[in-house]
């Protein structure tokens, strides 16, 4: 379980982040959603600690992670992973490089323990044979796996991911999405994504938070979203085709 | 000012985050053999160049300046050598590696800035600018003192074989002058110097990089800054050092 409380972020004075509180469940997909440039990526960077909340405090189930020094924070750190927009695969780095960092800062094994284990986490992405390729090499979706393959290659408790399939096609985009809610459900992760897209909200969507211009606006399961009567969540729900023609069917 | 003041206060902040324990000693030594080759080894191609072709105008230069029946020819190899082990080797070569490996640096970690791989890193709980920098200040540190031994070596080559190959002097009483008054002292005076500009150009570039935000653009930015801010703070740290290893 992962929750914010009261959470507020500004920049240069202007706030980014309102007064924002939510819980997340373990074991299951929660997305944030919200339009392009309505705080979704602080919000996700708050709750890791890559920025400092000005007020309001992030639990870690029962610790609460905000008040930790780097010290304290690390040891939680070993149980998180994250994906971020772009991949952030390590540029001079190999893919099975970049899988098998956190295992060689962090852990005492052997070398081919390691390998096994990055072989393993590679192969549950799909990408079993790019061990040997830069990031320059690899396609959209394939640099979008081999940085879910380093995320959970700690095994971690917690998973967040920031708009997982942002530049992908839709086929490739479903299946990241299934590929993250599986390793959910298979590893009973906390699992954190953002996203605009409807299409990731219908398919993997257990809990989904609603952020408008710095505010959750509102929050609920996929089967709500289409019928809350809410103005602003409408317009962004049915800004796609999708979504309306699932309204039309439903009624 | 202000700013000046508010930048010197983050570039401490982060050098002490570069110099807070490392994560696991085997990985920073891969690392620091890594940046040698990059930052150091890289560099002996443009060093070595730059070095001989100065050391042979500095050669021809001296012999026609000082071309005169009350100055013995020998001079012109002991200025040579003076030019070449005093400012030189350690503060024009300085300047010239903080425009190769600085913007290389500025632009590395910039780049790695914008596109979230430091943020990668420290959402695994590594130290980044411990990561990324520590090593390449350790291998230019150690690396650059080597350059400027060997930028001094190349440059005296070069003017004695300008001295064979154009007759302008006579080759032996340019040796003659080579070890005319040499003192140890010079060469660590050199030596000295050059620590403390690769610390600056590589921890100053670092800097530039870690804390780019935004696009390309600003990498670019960023990178330029580096160049400009080390070699300036070269000359006044040439300056510094000068009177207080000299006098
Ligand atoms: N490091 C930062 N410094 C200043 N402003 C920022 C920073 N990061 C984000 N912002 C601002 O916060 C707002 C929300 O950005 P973001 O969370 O990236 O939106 P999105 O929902 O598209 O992910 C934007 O207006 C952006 O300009
Ligand atoms: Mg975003």
């Amino acid at each position: 379980m992962i929750k914010a409380e009261n959470v507020i972020k500004s920049f240069e004075g202007r706030t980014v982040l309102k007064d924002i509180s939510v819980e997340f469940g373990t074991g299951q997909t929660n997305l944030i959603i919200g339009r392009s440039g309505s705080g979704k990526t602080v919000l996700l960077k708050s709750l890791v600690g890559l920025h400092d909340v000005d007020e309001g405090a992030i639990y870690y189930d029962d610790i609460c992670f905000s008040k930790l020094d780097f010290k304290a924070r690390k040891a939680i750190r070993k149980d998180v992973g994250m994906i971020f927009q772009g991949g952030a695969l390590l540029d001079a780095s190999t893919v099975a490089e970049n899988v098998k960092l956190p295992l060689d800062l962090f852990t005492e094994q052997s070398e081919e323990e390691k390998m096994e284990r990055v072989n393993l986490c590679l192969k549950r992405v799909n990408l079993d044979n790019a061990h040997k390729l830069y990031p320059s090499e690899l396609s959209g979706g394939m640099v979008k796996r081999a940085a879910i393959a380093r995320a959970i290659v700690m095994n971690p408790r917690y998973l967040f991911c920031d708009e997982p399939n942002s530049g992908l096609d839709p086929q490739t985009s479903i299946v990241i999405d299934n590929l993250i809610s599986d390793i959910t459900k298979e590893y009973n992760i906390t699992t954190i994504i953002n996203t605009h897209d409807m299409n990731s909200v219908m398919e993997i969507g257990e809990k989904i938070v609603f952020i408008y211009e710095g505010n959750k606006w509102w929050e609920g399961s996929k089967d709500d979203i289409l019928h809350t009567g809410n103005k602003e969540l409408d317009d962004f729900v049915f800004a796609s085709a999708m979504a309306k023609r699932a309204k039309m069917a439903s009624k | 000012m202000l700013s000046i003041i508010e930048s010197l206060g983050k570039y401490t902040l982060l050098m002490q985050k570069v110099f807070s324990r490392p994560e696991k000693m085997r990985i920073y030594r891969e690392r620091i053999m890594y940046e040698m080759e990059a930052l150091g080894l890289n560099s002996i191609g443009l060093t070595a160049i730059i070095s001989i072709f100065i050391g042979c105008a500095v050669t021809l230069q001296m012999a026609i300046t000082l071309e005169s029946p009350f100055i013995p020819q020998f001079m012109i190899g002991y200025a040579t050598r003076e030019v070449m082990i005093l400012e030189f080797s350690s503060t024009v070569v300085a300047l010239i590696l903080a425009g190769k490996v600085g913007s290389n640096i500025a632009s590395e970690i910039g780049t790695m800035r914008i596109t979230e791989q430091i943020d990668a890193l420290e959402v695994m709980g590594v130290n980044s600018a411990s990561y990324l920098i520590l090593p390449k200040i350790v291998a230019t540190v150690f690396f650059f003192p080597f350059l400027a031994i060997f930028s001094m070596l190349i440059g005296v080559a070069g003017g004695y074989g300008i001295a064979v190959m154009t007759g302008i002097m006579n080759p032996m009483e340019y040796i003659d002058g080579l070890k005319y008054c040499f003192y140890l002292s010079e060469v660590t005076y050199a030596v000295t110097k050059m620590v403390f500009f690769a610390f600056f150009i590589t921890s100053i570039s670092a800097y530039c990089g870690y804390y780019a935000k935004g696009n390309s653009l600003e990498v670019g930015k960023a990178s330029t800054k580096a160049v400009v801010v080390s070699s300036v703070v070269i000359m006044i740290c040439n300056l510094i050092l000068t009177q207080l290893l000299r006098t």
